[in-house]
């Protein structure tokens, strides 16, 4: 029997949480305040999953590096692992947001969460541009 | 034929020296500094006060009280010539009873020796005088003549102005030995190699006694580090005295002083505590000193603002001779060495007229027939700044360039125009290495209230930009803003 | 030199901007938006992580990603755009009349306004205004700085890290350098507990095992050209360093997330009284200042933790604005709002109780199980556990206020 003792992320009460893996494979939850608490327990020991965020580099781009995250959460365990893989990874520019600029091994996509322009139209770094905002902006 | 000096050290006195030989047809001057910019020594962190005199004793420090005085003189007009921001708002030397007045007329009376002009008693009138003055002071001796200056602009722009004029910098170069040859200097040894040289001027600084040593004269000449903390308060605070406010002096100190600084920013300071010789690197603030200076200060002032308006502290070092005395000499042996040591307080004030007395000196110690040089420009334009210029003469500047309706720094009101300028500027005076640091002193873009969390990696664009170098190798003072890529330490530390 | 008539100004284009100026064109106002840099969006453009967006758009979004979905909708109005403008300054011609001039790489303009929104968001403090002494040299960070650097400009600070404050924003930090391989070699808070979530402090601090030292404080950091080490010491109730208790971390690297202060510096240029306990304005419900027709949401008014209440800050001022110009805002006999037991701080101050009030607070210390309640009336919101890094929102119907008197107090009551 293996007893671990974490904090519940669930809700500000941050109950302690005594987590007991029983010899029958039962998992045993005390001190949670509610249920989604024994849930989150569960799953902490179980299987720790994170989604995981970084940048990367962007060759060509009005930023030298997107922001991105993986498609999904992964095990704890291969975070190390992946993070090695981003150091390789150079997406070319532009970068939609969305888009999937690499897979990491183990099949683990990398999504940007940002626009980058190409580097050539000299544009601002995502979001609205100047000029975009023209149509709309009236100055007598 | 011409005299090749060689000028160690680029602060106040070293930089007015530098000028001042430009003037003439017989130097060719080079001016050694081991920072990365010009001024970065006890010339950058002190109260920026430029003294009337009334505080020197002829009769002790005859030389001092003289170029104290008529450096008060020729800063009014160097100000002019280099547009270095400034302001002569005078100054109250406060006393708080009958018998520390007593004490303080002295000052009349040495102020009257010196030829100082306007100083005089005042009483319950200085609370009109100056409406921020503490109700405590029962008076203060005035001093109409005090003025304040930027200091580090200062040195910046006086340096400008000598390049202009034909001195060469050489940033960087840290001073290893003066070379002598048969009783005559030929050179400095530095750590970018040998610098020849007919004259040797010694303005080094805190490290002046070193140098000298270097040229094996006044062995026994020792300076010592006085340290001196200071407090900076944001510009928004309603704490503006107008005019200079400090303490009658005692023999150790002239006290902690309370001034409005060019850039609008009350600033208290300074202490002075003698640290031991080896510490002429230690600018370490303290708990201590800083409590001690809002102290001292809340005697200065009526009101005090609260400790959580302060911006910034920090701490100059200035270098104290033996007695408290200058040594300012030209040597017969080694021929052509010249030590401006032990410039303490009032070095800011004096450097001008220092300037004035070395050349003196050398001409006179060295046989120099001086001779003007007919192209000489004593002028020197600061950089256009968008602050303090009405909105109808910024709508001018952009419509010239755009780039000064770009603001980088927003405190303080700096345009990307304006950083642009100082780079080139920087360049210019042969700087190799243009320093986020150097760039901030000179525009004053994040010395504001937020201390430059939204503009300090903006300046080190603008410098990567204008020198080629990628961002992370940008110099901020004397280190560079990363130390990577932001993939360099999963790739275990090689670079890219 | 341009000069634009409007109805409403508002000054800065993060979140509550935004959302203000897109509000302010659905009820039909004539809207400029001002903005310093050349895109809209603000902080969370450089923040790449998650936590956004969980309210107004029922999905945990990544910063960038939240700020377009808001771009989007403001897409769709039609608000006058001043991008890469400064504002110069305010003038307050009249009561109703209002000059912002503007600085840009156009030019100077001059924007004719009735009202004007702040959404001008927080600075962070910096070392020197939590005492940090000793020497200055570089490696010297605040967690913003830090996060840009990296982020947008792919530029990795340093190598070993310590971190000043344990507030969401530290605790985001400390995760990055981690991820990105460097050494995080503590996170020093000087409060008794966490300054972020407890969330954070599990997901970014314990998955990584980066220690985290409560009660404590840098008290001084060494360093010639760039930072070699930081001296810690243990704090005592009143904050300050216990003797003896110092020690030495080396790290080249110090990240400062001591937290956030609105920036008020214009609003204290025109007068608006300030809240010493927020930093931010002193704000009626319809989060006007104590100067007419003069707004403020998001972190210009008050720290919030979360986005989703800058964005409806930034809503409810555009509706304030709205009334103000269009002449419906009379004189009210206001209810001063009065901070009770265990309440650091809250927003708004003044309500009149005519309508409902969405209220915004802060505990002075940490409690489980209790009630945040409002004095004499049936409102009262149950929570298992409030810290003063969780920001209470509580959504007040007019029927609760308006029979109280003139005097609104707001207390923590444990459930015994």
């Amino acid at each position: 029997m293996s007893e671990v003792t974490l904090t519940c992320v669930v809700c500000p009460a941050a109950c302690e949480l005594k987590v007991l893996s029983l010899p029958s494979g039962e998992i045993r939850v005390e001190g949670a305040g509610c249920a989604r608490g024994v849930e989150y327990a569960k799953q902490e020991v179980l299987d720790p999953r994170r989604v995981v965020i970084t940048v990367v580099k962007v060759k060509g781009g009005d930023l030298p590096v997107v922001s991105v995250k993986t498609s999904q959460r992964v095990p704890k365990s291969r975070i190390a692992e992946i993070m090695r893989a981003t150091a390789e990874v150079v997406a070319d520019a532009p970068v939609e947001i969305g888009q999937v600029v690499a897979v990491c091994p183990g099949g683990v996509e990398l999504v940007a969460t940002r626009r980058v322009k190409a580097s050539a139209d000299q544009r601002a770094q995502g979001g609205l541009r100047e000029n975009a905002g023209q149509h709309v902006l009236k100055v007598e | 034929m011409k005299l090749k000096v060689a000028v160690i050290g680029a602060g106040v006195v070293g930089a007015s020296i530098a000028r001042v030989l430009s003037m003439y047809e017989n130097f060719d001057v080079v001016l050694l500094d081991r920072e990365p910019d010009v001024g970065w020594g006890a010339s950058k962190a002190n109260t920026s006060v430029i003294h009337p005199g009334h505080e020197e004793d002829p009769g002790e420090h005859p030389v001092r009280a003289r170029l104290c005085v008529e450096g008060n003189r020729l800063w009014r007009k160097w100000v002019e010539e280099l547009d270095i921001p400034a302001r002569w708002p005078g100054e109250l030397m406060l006393f708080y009873s009958e018998e520390e007045a007593q004490r303080a007329a002295r000052y009349v009376e040495l102020a009257r020796l010196n030829g100082v002009p306007g100083v005089r008693m005042v009483w319950e009138e200085v609370k009109q005088i100056e409406p921020w003055v503490n109700p405590g002071a029962v008076g203060a001796v005035y001093a109409p003549t005090a003025g304040l200056v930027s200091p580090f602009e200062a040195v910046a722009a006086i340096v400008e102005n000598a390049v202009e004029n034909g001195v060469r910098l050489l940033a960087e170069t840290e001073v290893r030995g003066v070379r002598v040859s048969g009783g005559e200097v030929c050179g400095v040894e530095t750590s970018r190699g040998f610098v020849e040289a007919d004259l040797v001027v010694n303005a080094a600084g805190l490290h002046a006694d070193r140098v000298s040593h270097m040229a094996g004269v006044e062995l026994d000449f020792r300076i010592k580090p006085r340290r001196g903390e200071y407090l900076l308060f944001d510009e928004n605070v309603h704490v503006k005295p107008r005019m200079i406010l400090h303490p009658v002096p005692t023999p150790v100190t002239k006290g902690v002083y309370a001034v409005t600084t060019v850039h609008g920013n009350l600033m208290l300071g300074p202490t002075a505590d003698d640290l031991p010789e080896e510490e002429k690197d230690n600018l370490s603030t303290t708990e201590e000193g800083l409590s001690r200076v809002m102290e001292e200060g809340s005697r200065l002032l009526r009101e005090v603002p609260p400790r959580d308006r302060v911006i910034r502290f920090f701490a100059g070092l200035r270098p104290e001779p033996p007695r408290g005395e200058w040594l300012i000499k030209a040597y017969d042996d080694p021929w052509g060495f010249v030590n401006v040591a032990g410039i303490r307080s009032p070095g800011l004030t004096a450097a001008p007229a220092i300037a004035g007395y070395v050349l003196e000196l050398i001409a006179g110690e060295y046989d120099v027939r001086l001779s003007r040089k007919p192209s000489w420009n004593p002028y020197r334009v600061g950089v256009t700044s968008v602050r303090g210029k009405s909105p109808e003469e910024v709508d001018q500047l952009v419509k010239a360039n755009p780039d000064y309706g770009a603001i980088v720094c927003r405190c303080r009101l700096v345009s990307k125009a304006e950083i642009v300028e100082t780079v080139e500027r920087m360049r210019r005076i042969g700087l190799e290495r243009v320093t986020v640091d150097g760039v901030k002193f000179r525009t004053t873009a994040g010395t504001g209230w937020c201390q430059g969390q939204f503009c300090r990696w903006g300046i080190a664009l603008i410098i990567s930009q204008a020198t080629g170098t990628p961002l992370h190798e940008v110099t901020v003072k004397r280190a560079g803003y990363g130390v990577g890529d932001v993939k360099v330490l999963l790739r275990g530390g090689s670079s890219c | 030199m341009l000069e634009t008539k409007l109805d409403l100004v508002v000054v800065g284009g993060g979140p509550a901007g935004i959302a203000a100026a897109s509000k302010a064109c659905e009820l039909g106002m004539k809207v400029g938006l001002v903005e310093n840099r050349e895109v809209l969006g603000g902080i969370p453009l450089q923040c790449v992580h998650t936590g956004f967006g969980v309210h107004v758009f029922g999905e945990d979004l990544t910063g960038p990603e939240f700020v377009y979905r808001l771009i989007d909708r403001l897409q769709r109005a039609d608000v006058g755009l001043f991008l890469k403008s400064h504002v110069h300054s305010i003038e307050l011609k009249a009561f109703d009349e209002k000059i912002v001039t503007v600085l840009s790489p156009k030019g100077v303009q001059r924007l004719y306004a009735k009202a004007v929104v702040f959404s001008t968001g927080a600075r962070e403090r910096t070392a020197f205004e939590i005492g940090v002494t000793g020497e200055r040299p570089d490696g010297v960070y605040t967690a913003g700085e830090a996060q840009t650097l990296m982020d947008l400009y792919g530029l990795m600070p340093g190598r070993r890290v310590v971190i000043i404050g344990s507030g969401d924003v530290g605790l985001i930090m400390a995760r990055r350098f981690a991820l990105e391989g460097a050494e995080v070699k503590a996170v020093i808070e000087v409060l008794p507990y966490p300054g972020g979530s407890m969330r954070n402090v599990v997901s970014c601090l314990r998955d990584f095992g980066i220690p985290l030292y409560l009660s404590h404080r840098v008290v001084s950091i060494r360093g010639g050209k760039r930072v070699e080490k930081v001296v810690v010491a243990k704090v005592d109730e009143e904050m300050r360093p216990v003797p003896g208790t110092e020690f030495e971390v080396e790290c080249d690297t110090v990240v400062v997330a001591a937290g956030l202060r609105p920036n008020v510096e214009l609003l204290e240029k025109m007068g608006a009284a300030l809240d010493p306990a927020t930093g931010g304005p002193v704000v009626n419900e319809t989060l006007e200042t104590t100067v007419p027709g003069v707004f403020a949401a998001g972190n210009a008014l008050v720290i919030n933790d979360l986005v989703d209440y800058a964005v409806e800050q930034g809503e409810r001022a555009a509706e304030g604005a709205h009334e103000f110009v269009s002449n419906r805002s009379g004189s009210v006999a206001w209810k001063r709002v009065v901070k009770g037991r265990n309440v650091r701080l809250i927003v708004p101050h003044y309500v009149s109780g005519e309508r409902d009030v969405v209220f915004y607070a802060r505990v002075k210390s940490p409690e489980r199980r209790v009630f945040f309640e409002l004095l004499g009336s049936d409102l009262k919101l149950y929570q298992q556990g409030v810290r003063p890094s969780e920001m209470i929102r509580l959504r007040a119907p007019s029927s609760a206020i308006s029979n109280l008197g003139d005097r609104l107090v707001f207390q923590v009551r444990p459930l015994e």
